[in-house]
């Protein structure tokens, strides 16, 4: 882009645009953020070339672990095509020369991702990358970030607790749909991005890192692999998904794969009419290409 | 089935980047004439603009914040954002000491404390007194017309005896205990903002780093938030100054001060309200200190209301927003700001997806049709 002519002709910008010295800063900040499963670790944040809001938690944590040989897949709203995924995996093919990228989660090593967890498994050998707008649950209860970091280390979530309560008085259900605060390994709460509730059972346990990384709010932090991640919740009201079945009680099919166990996207045709599609687009299109396959092996 | 997800991303970043410059250029069609903007015109005829952007910027490079106003056509909070991005690129190698002020260079000089102050007061470049009309012959100025009011000034201009530094309007109340001397075991180095996070309760280093290069409005907006009413502080303005400050560099080598450049700086003091230091102690005025790169007075003056008001809410609580340290300096950055608002531009198809499913569980449970 024209953004950035340099890169391309000679040495005027760092492998990964960021210098060394941020990017040691950063990788130590992750050690710390695995070390204390949860725990927000501040750190000096560097501006980035595009909007903050737009990733760049998650695109300094990015170029702060890649290497050369690294396999690199960019997802925003589930999809490898979106504008700002496109604009994100273009900025770090222009600055990390030698690196490759991907749209298939199986093969990327490095995956980084605004709102959605990828449909298919994560592997140990996979980390996953999550922008983060806002780190910090308690801000909803809490406005003042030096009262919320004494309320994180006593585990004190009371506030929390009582705003769930008070949504289940109000509207007989709890009414957060995505960012839904997580605790990790039995302390500390985090907001696991603005994710949906579908991906958040997929972090408990999981067998890949995941790290999160809030640009703008300057925090890291990380869910080790095989590590709790529990949904905040109360025995008698459940923690429940988003729910993807029609008045009849059938779970909806991607209009596109007819895949019945993905996140699914609501949209209007032309005609008018609802339309539900995988917002996942890798594991829509690999589960159209074996249907297509199979057909193929049929006929 | 025509709408598929947000497909076909980098031909359409191609188009809008492609677009924008389009508008850049499209004078160039129907005008012979039309020349791209040089960075030296707007070096030197839009000096405001570019005093902004190397300020809320954060780096004193004006070459680069003039390109920065050329490519952004002229959006301050864009170009500010170009040239702080270009600096988180550039590794830190070295540090200054701190700078005494009262080495400035000064082309304007002002209190409103005192009307003889030692070195005089000196109105210099401002538009305070300008009546704010219209200057219809500037639609269509001549380069002839142009070259000659520069010319006549300087031929025009006397030969004053100008000192070289001018003392520091607080020294003198300091002298008359009427201040409280500057306090020997204050942090000498200051805090870096652009190498540590911000964890609060924060140095006061670091808040005024932070509101050195916060946004011009937002800063603005707050400081007379407390100036009309949500605040207590009534400020005098001590010192208000505009200058080339001296920088001084270790020598790579000998480690000795030399000196590296200068930089265009506007600096205030104000002056508030007294208060004993300590319960029962010697009653006297309170300080209040704002300092950024280029000449922006209404930064400064804005910076130093809020250094006084927030220095109160840090030793008594604060009272109002503006005496808040997080709630001022958090929310007056404006490379963090505008690109938080922009990004509402950005698809939130999934969120929203979330959103519906607890709104229709709800509306069901209320009894009302989903």
């Amino acid at each position: 882009m024209n953004a950035m002519p340099h890169t391309t002709g000679g040495n005027a910008y760092n492998f990964g645009f960021l210098d060394e010295y941020a990017k040691k800063e950063i990788r130590r900040a992750v050690l710390k953020a695995i070390a204390i499963p949860g725990y927000q670790v501040p750190y000096a944040s560097r501006e980035m070339p595009m909007g903050r809001g737009f990733g760049t938690g998650g695109l300094q944590l990015t170029l702060a672990l890649i290497g050369p040989g690294e396999v690199v897949k960019v997802i925003d709203q589930g999809s490898d095509d979106s504008v700002n995924a496109v604009n994100l995996r273009r900025f770090i093919e222009m600055t990390c020369p030698g690196v490759s990228t991907t749209t298939r989660t199986a093969e990327a090593s490095l995956i980084q991702s605004r709102h959605r967890i990828p449909e298919r498994p994560l592997t140990p050998t996979q980390i996953l990358v999550l922008q983060v707008p806002y780190p910090d649950p308690l801000v909803v209860v809490e406005p003042s970030e030096d009262k919320r970091k004494i309320m994180h280390g006593e585990a004190d979530y009371s506030r929390l607790l009582v705003k769930l309560y008070e949504d289940i008085v109000q509207f007989d259900e709890i009414t957060i749909s995505h960012r839904y605060p997580t605790r990790i390994n039995g302390h500390y709460v985090i907001d696991p991005s603005p994710i949906p509730r579908w991906d958040v059972p997929r972090l408990d346990h999981a067998a890949a890192l995941t790290l999160f990384g809030a640009g703008r709010e300057k925090k890291i932090y990380a869910v080790p692999p095989h590590t709790r991640a529990e949904p905040l919740a109360f025995s008698d009201v459940p923690f429940r998904v988003e729910d993807f079945r029609d008045e009849a009680g059938r779970r909806r099919a991607c209009a596109r794969c007819g895949c019945t166990d993905s996140f699914l996207d609501e949209f209007s045709s032309d005609a008018g009419e609802k339309v539900y599609q995988c917002s996942d687009t890798d594991w829509c299109d690999e589960k159209l290409l074996r249907k297509e396959s199979l057909r193929g092996e049929a006929a | 089935m025509s709408y598929v997800a947000i497909k076909g991303g980098g031909r359409a970043i191609a188009g809008a980047a492609a677009v924008t410059e389009y508008l850049r250029t499209e004078e160039g069609l129907g005008n012979p004439d039309a020349e791209p903007l040089e960075i030296d015109a707007i070096l030197h005829q839009l000096r405001h603009l570019v005093d902004r952007v190397v300020s809320e910027g954060g780096v004193y490079h004006p070459q680069f914040a003039a390109l920065a106003v050329k490519q952004s056509l002229g959006d301050t909070l864009e170009a500010a954002f170009a040239l702080r991005a270009w600096r988180s690129t550039r590794p830190r190698l070295s540090a200054t000491p701190p700078l005494d002020t009262s080495r400035m260079r000064l082309i304007r000089r002002i209190s409103s404390a005192f009307k003889e102050i030692p070195g005089g007061q000196m109105l210099g470049p401002t538009p305070d007194y300008a009546l704010r009309l219209l200057r219809l012959e500037l639609m269509d100025e001549s380069p002839e017309a142009f070259r000659a009011v520069a010319r006549d000034w300087l031929e025009n201009c006397r030969e004053a005896q100008l000192p070289d530094s001018y003392p520091k309007v607080l020294d003198a109340l300091r002298a008359e205990g009427l201040l409280p001397p500057v306090a020997k075991t204050r942090r000498q180095t200051a805090f870096d903002i652009t190498r540590e996070p911000l964890v609060f309760p924060v140095p006061r280093s670091a808040a005024l780093a932070t509101m050195a290069r916060a946004e011009t409005g937002s800063l603005l907006a707050i400081a007379y938030s407390n100036m009309r009413g949500y605040g207590d502080v009534h400020p005098t303005v001590a010192e208000l100054r505009v200058g080339y400050l001296p920088v001084l560099l270790p020598h790579p080598v000998t480690g000795e001060l030399a000196e590296a450049g200068e930089v265009l700086m506007t600096e205030c003091e104000v002056v508030a309200m007294y208060a004993a230091a300590e319960p029962g102690g010697k009653p006297q005025f309170t300080v209040g200190y704002g300092a950024c790169f280029g000449h922006n007075e209404v930064k400064a003056i804005s910076m130093a209301i809020l250094d006084r008001a927030l220095q109160k809410g840090m030793q008594d609580g604060p009272a109002n927003p503006s005496e808040d340290p997080e709630f001022v300096l958090l929310h007056v950055d404006g490379v963090d700001s505008m690109g938080f608002a922009s990004h509402y531009k950005m698809p939130h198809y999934v969120t929203f997806q979330s959103d519906l499913d607890r709104l229709r569980t709800t509306q069901q449970k209320s009894g009302e049709p989903a």
